[in-house]
């Protein structure tokens, strides 16, 4: 019974993805394609290896792009959603200010953005920044407003100050609330931090994309996606992590 | 206790219609009484609870606990809602340590009467579980608990069985009677059922809607304890029939 549990629930994709691949690699090899059309995975792995080392300074270049970005989509998206909760003024003049922002496709201000900016990674924090933040700005506000009207009668009932009821009743509401945004956050974070770098750079797994193909050499480019998508979803299994340290109480998903 | 004279409630919705919610309502609740309010829906009965908790101002008329006017919220009450609305995030005895968390006093010194009310109330044992681990009536208790937690003199009480199920509704009715038995207080019970307000109570007060009104008060003269046999009993019968014709006779009240 278990094991067959475990049977459907791991080996069932791990062997998917390996029959992809082997496939993958038998029809590039059986029908001769060229390299720089669709490269075979193994060649995908042997340049991969042969770059390990100037892999490390990319990948912790854009790495640190895309905590950066969303460093700063927190510092700016709570606040804010606080602001917009708590303040029927705030809310009028910032909400429509925000959606507005959203609507803007942010990789057509990438160029304007770097071109203010300069090189360098602050621009590329700053792309990472605004495709985040929105996310956790609705969500966060979101909750914060889903606090029972009851729970907020009975705190003021007991004379309790605004704060104290934002810090003990609404702030902990929010928090599954926060996290869902979160996590979409940190996977756009990773698409902002990329995207500045298409758009300038000399470092940072973006760039090595540009110029991989650039000079026809599309398994270098695949190597890099690769370790993109690996960043990614470490990033989003970071949080995950972080949400299930900082709200135990929610139970995680299939138990019970 | 209470004293409500001649209380007027009017307040806009946000479509900004004008809502008369309470009309010329005149109550008087002794000290330690239990009186329940009972009415169709829209018959102001939730605001009047507002009202006497100091959570929003009558519009006309005076409202007054132990003879001092209610301005604002007045902390020696406890609320209890028809949800339990807890905290998903604490455990069951910090949930009902919230209660004194929040009037700012220190929860510590409370711990002992937190953990001696859950056993009162059929929790022992249940004080580090979340409140998604109980069942309905369990959630109800513990949010029971928290209301008396800091020892209110007076318990309002919204609907608290509403959303339970006929059974575990009888026996936390029976329960609640038990509790109150040993930690005498004025309770101010809202229901729409008229056998809860009958078991209940040392009064019923009768509600029509559209405005708000008392149709009448009626004295419930069952002797205590009470139990579920005193349904079958005569003068049950005829106080449920009284207050079924107060309600149905005038429709609307137009």
């Amino acid at each position: 019974m278990t094991l067959r549990r475990v049977a459907a629930e791991s080996l069932v994709p791990a062997g998917t993805l390996v029959g992809a691949l082997v496939a993958w690699e038998a029809v590039t090899r059986g029908l001769h394609v060229p390299r720089f059309i669709m490269p075979a995975p193994s060649e995908i792995l042997a340049e991969g290896w042969d770059w390990r080392y100037r892999f490390v300074e990319h990948t912790w270049v854009t790495l640190y792009e895309t905590l950066g970005g969303f460093a700063l989509s927190v510092a700016v998206g709570v606040p804010l959603a606080v602001l917009i909760v708590y303040s029927p003024i705030l809310r009028n003049a910032l909400y429509p200010l925000i959606v507005l922002a959203q609507s803007v496709p942010k990789i057509a201000i990438a160029p304007v953005l770097l071109l203010v900016l300069g090189h360098g990674e602050v621009p590329k924090v700053i792309v990472a920044f605004l495709v985040a933040f929105f996310p956790v700005v609705v969500d966060t506000a979101t909750g914060l407003a889903a606090t029972p009207p009851e729970l907020l009668d009975l705190s003021r009932s007991y004379r309790a100050s605004a704060f104290k009821t934002f810090l003990k009743v609404r702030l902990p509401m929010a928090m599954p609330f926060f996290f869902a945004g979160a996590k979409v956050a940190i996977t756009l974070a990773v698409i902002g931090a990329v995207v500045g770098e298409f758009v300038g750079s000399d470092r940072g797994l973006g760039y090595v994309i540009l110029s991989a193909t650039s000079y026809w050499k599309t398994e270098l480019a695949f190597s890099s996606m690769i370790l993109l998508s690996l960043m990614a979803i470490i990033l989003f299994g970071a949080v995950e992590l972080v949400e299930r340290l900082a709200c135990p109480w929610l139970a995680p998903a299939g138990d019970e | 206790m209470i004293r409500l004279n001649a209380v007027d409630k009017t307040y806009r919705t946000r479509q900004g219609d004008v809502v008369h919610a309470l009309d010329d309502v005149t109550l008087h609740v002794a000290e330690n009484e239990f009186v329940t309010l009972v009415g169709p829906s829209g018959c102001g009965k939730s605001t009047l609870l507002k009202l006497v908790a100091g959570l929003t101002p009558a519009t006309r008329g005076t409202i007054a606990i132990r003879d001092q006017p209610v301005r604002g919220p007045f902390p020696d009450v406890g609320f209890v809602f028809q949800q339990p609305v807890l905290l998903p995030w604490r455990c069951v005895l910090d949930n009902v340590l919230f209660s004194v968390e929040m009037l700012g006093l220190e929860p510590r010194d409370y711990r002992k009467a937190a953990v001696d009310l859950l056993e009162l109330t059929g929790l022992a044992g249940f004080e580090t579980k979340y409140p998604r681990e109980l069942s309905g009536g369990m959630q109800q208790r513990v949010a029971i608990c928290r209301a008396l937690l800091p020892d209110p003199s007076l318990l309002l009480m919204d609907e608290p069985f509403g959303a339970l199920d006929a059974m575990t509704r009888e026996e936390m009715s029976l329960e609640l009677l038990r509790i109150w038995d040993e930690r005498r207080k004025t309770i101010l019970f809202v229901t729409h059922s008229i056998p809860e307000a009958i078991l209940l109570a040392d009064r019923v007060v009768v509600m029509t809607p559209r405005p708000g009104r008392i149709a009448r008060t009626l004295r419930v003269d069952l002797p205590r304890p009470r139990t579920m046999d005193l349904e079958f009993d005569p003068r049950f019968k005829a106080t449920s029939d009284e207050v079924r014709a107060l309600i149905f006779a005038r429709p609307g009240a137009a």
